[in-house]
């Protein structure tokens, strides 16, 4: 549902010119977990970017559920990333002042889902991630891992096709890291495509696929891990 | 709709969150609008009793004057009342309830025991008491007698007690006005001031004895001020009236006019005219303060912007559309502004009713409700005006660049 062909992108920087994918085609299905690795500079950030429909190639095509996503404007994209992505980001990125509910219903805001409905699927999602008990609770009153389990619950209210995460436990201990992880695995599990962004090995490796890329070209892409033989 | 809702909702969330700064910046709102709605409700309450003062003068009637055009008077022509016009009047036109005639015999100095005085002298009959709803305080008016007999007898305004250092009951005391000798008979009531300018420096003498003093060569600029029997029949009163002078003064049926009817409300009139050049000359004021105050707004709504550049790329990567981002942002100026003027109304009216209530005699302050709607309205429309720039600043943001800034 996800295919990539032959996307390029480059920016300016300065007067230097960036060619940060030079030629990347991937597909992917449904109900997989890809994990995207690479060193920094490696194009991972952007190969996320334009998964995420946060950004447009500069050439090549982006096919997403059979609609060509990479000449849509800004607002289309937008409804795209509304109806199709749920986002997972490193440092969480919720609304500071805004309760975990509020967090996590807003997204069906721009949806034009009515007050009363918006809050129960809000509720629900969050009591799925397990902070069924912290609803009214702001960011800086939750802890790390339960920020990242909001933006999980926020990711997952409004069922997307894909679940993007990038470096989604890049700010945890590895206790908490453990716990998110496994709750990706679970969503996962419940029939959720995940497209998750490393740089750790030892995350990717408990993905079903890894794709490996270095000089914005992909180096390698392999089925393995301990995930493969559960959901295949 | 939903999204309007949430905006507002949003707003109030973010002006809460920074109360204080909220308030700075919605001060220059807050202060256009304060000082407004106060000089409009003074001027509007001066305004008020102005017009009911007139109303005072005559509420019930009409004056008839004569009619001078300003270039026909460069000419040496001019044209007068008769005194047989006052008689014509009160024979002819039944309508009439009561009329008094007015006249100023062309003095104006009063003394008393070496103390001098300017004051607006005025020769007229007793009737004058009943049609300007004008009575004396102390003492009596002067009497049907007193015109009959030409006495010399006056009754003066509260002012003049004071600027000839009269007796504080001066009813008996002797004045000497146009070299002749007037025995005080009574005190008028208070009327108060109109701009600062007091309303009681004035003396009232019967209307004989005006006529004695200007003697029969001199032809004074009279006046007659008219009650009518019925105020629903003022318009058909005022043409018996016209039809009766026109025959008085034997004009013929091309000729003009030589003389005006004029009720009580044109004077009013008159004034409106003068208030409601002062409130437009306000409105050029408030222009100004309302945008040096959209100013401040747009400068924090920058800030504003600047500060949460992050939240709006987390909303757009959620699904914000641009336009989305610019009504939150649009929504929040005019929320700002609107709040800074609902604050500054209240602030004015405070203001505008304790100033009145502070200053002695002054009368109580009046907010019309077009004072009202307009401050709001120009609060939110500068909001809008002013939020534009900044909120299309925020929705113009790349996703990727707003959720990387830090």
């Amino acid at each position: 549902m996800i295919r990539l062909q032959a996307v390029k992108k480059q920016y300016q920087m300065g007067d230097q010119t960036v060619h940060a994918l030079q030629g990347v085609d991937l597909h992917i299905r449904r109900n997989e977990l890809v994990a995207f690795i690479g060193a920094s500079g490696s194009g991972k950030s952007t190969m996320m970017n334009i998964v995420g429909c946060l950004d447009r190639p500069s050439s090549g095509e982006y096919w997403l559920n059979g609609r060509e996503v990479a000449t849509m404007s800004g607002d289309e994209l937008a409804h795209v990333r509304n109806r199709e992505i749920g986002f997972i980001f490193q440092s969480f990125h919720l609304l500071p002042r805004a309760s975990a509910l509020d967090n996590v219903a807003q997204p069906l805001i721009y949806r034009g889902v009515k007050l009363r409905e918006r809050l129960a699927l809000a509720a629900e999602a969050l009591t799925r991630v397990g902070l069924g008990t912290r609803l009214h609770h702001r960011p800086n009153e939750l802890s790390g891992g339960q920020r990242q389990r909001v933006a999980i619950a926020r990711a997952l209210v409004g069922q997307p096709s894909i679940l993007l995460a990038d470096e989604p436990t890049g700010n945890l201990d590895s206790t908490t890291s453990q716990e998110i992880l496994e709750l990706i695995r679970e969503v996962h599990a419940g029939g959720q495509t995940v497209v998750m962004v490393t740089h750790e090995p030892e995350i990717a490796a408990q993905c079903q696929r890894i794709v490996r890329l270095r000089d914005g070209i992909i180096m390698s892409d392999t089925l393995a891990g301990p995930a493969a033989g559960s959901t295949a | 709709m939903n999204l309007f809702f949430e905006s507002v909702r949003s707003a109030l969330a973010s002006i809460r969150a920074h109360r204080l700064r909220s308030f700075l910046t919605s001060l220059g709102i807050i202060i256009g609008v304060a000082s407004v709605i106060t000089v409009i409700s003074l001027i509007q309450g001066l305004s008020k009793s102005v017009s009911d003062q007139f109303m005072g003068l005559g509420g019930n009637g009409l004056t008839v004057r004569a009619h001078n055009e300003f270039k026909d008077v460069m000419r040496g022509k001019v044209n007068y009342l008769h005194f047989d016009d006052v008689e014509q009047l009160h024979l002819r036109v039944d309508e009439i309830r009561d009329l008094s005639p007015v006249f100023n015999p062309g003095f104006s100095e009063v003394r008393f025991t070496g103390m001098s005085a300017t004051a607006q002298v005025f020769a007229t009959a007793a009737s004058y008491q009943e049609v300007n709803q004008r009575y004396a305080r102390l003492g009596r008016f002067i009497s049907d007698s007193d015109n009959a007999g030409a006495r010399r007898v006056a009754v003066i305004g509260e002012k003049l007690i004071e600027d000839l250092h009269l007796p504080d009951n001066p009813v008996g005391q002797f004045i000497l006005y146009a070299n002749e000798w007037f025995k005080i008979v009574g005190v008028m009531e208070k009327r108060g001031e109109i701009f600062g300018m007091s309303q009681d420096n004035y003396m009232i003498i019967p209307f004989k004895t005006g006529q004695s003093i200007i003697g029969n060569n001199t032809r004074p600029q009279l006046s007659i001020t008219v009650a009518v029997r019925d105020l629903g029949q003022l318009d058909a009163t005022r043409s018996r009236i016209r039809a009766v002078m026109r025959q008085s003064h034997r004009l013929k049926a091309d000729e003009r006019d030589d003389f005006e009817i004029e009720s009580a409300d044109q004077v009013a009139k008159t004034f409106d005219k003068i208030s409601s050049t002062v409130t437009l000359v306000m409105g050029g004021v408030v222009g100004i303060a309302l945008l040096v105050g959209g100013i401040g707004i747009m400068n924090i709504m920058l800030v504003s912007v600047k500060e949460r550049t992050r939240e709006i790329g987390i909303c757009k990567a959620i699904g914000a559309r641009s336009r989305d981002i610019l009504l939150q942002f649009l929504i929040e100026a005019v929320t700002l502004s609107l709040l800074g003027g609902l604050l500054g109304l209240a602030i004015g009216y405070a203001l505008g009713i304790g100033i009145a209530a502070m200053i002695p005699d002054f009368p109580p302050a009046v907010v019309p409700w077009w004072a009202v709607a307009l401050s709001v309205l120009f609060s939110g429309g500068v909001g809008v005006v002013f939020g534009v720039v900044p909120a299309s600043q925020a929705a113009r943001l790349d996703p990727i660049d707003a959720l990387r800034y830090e």
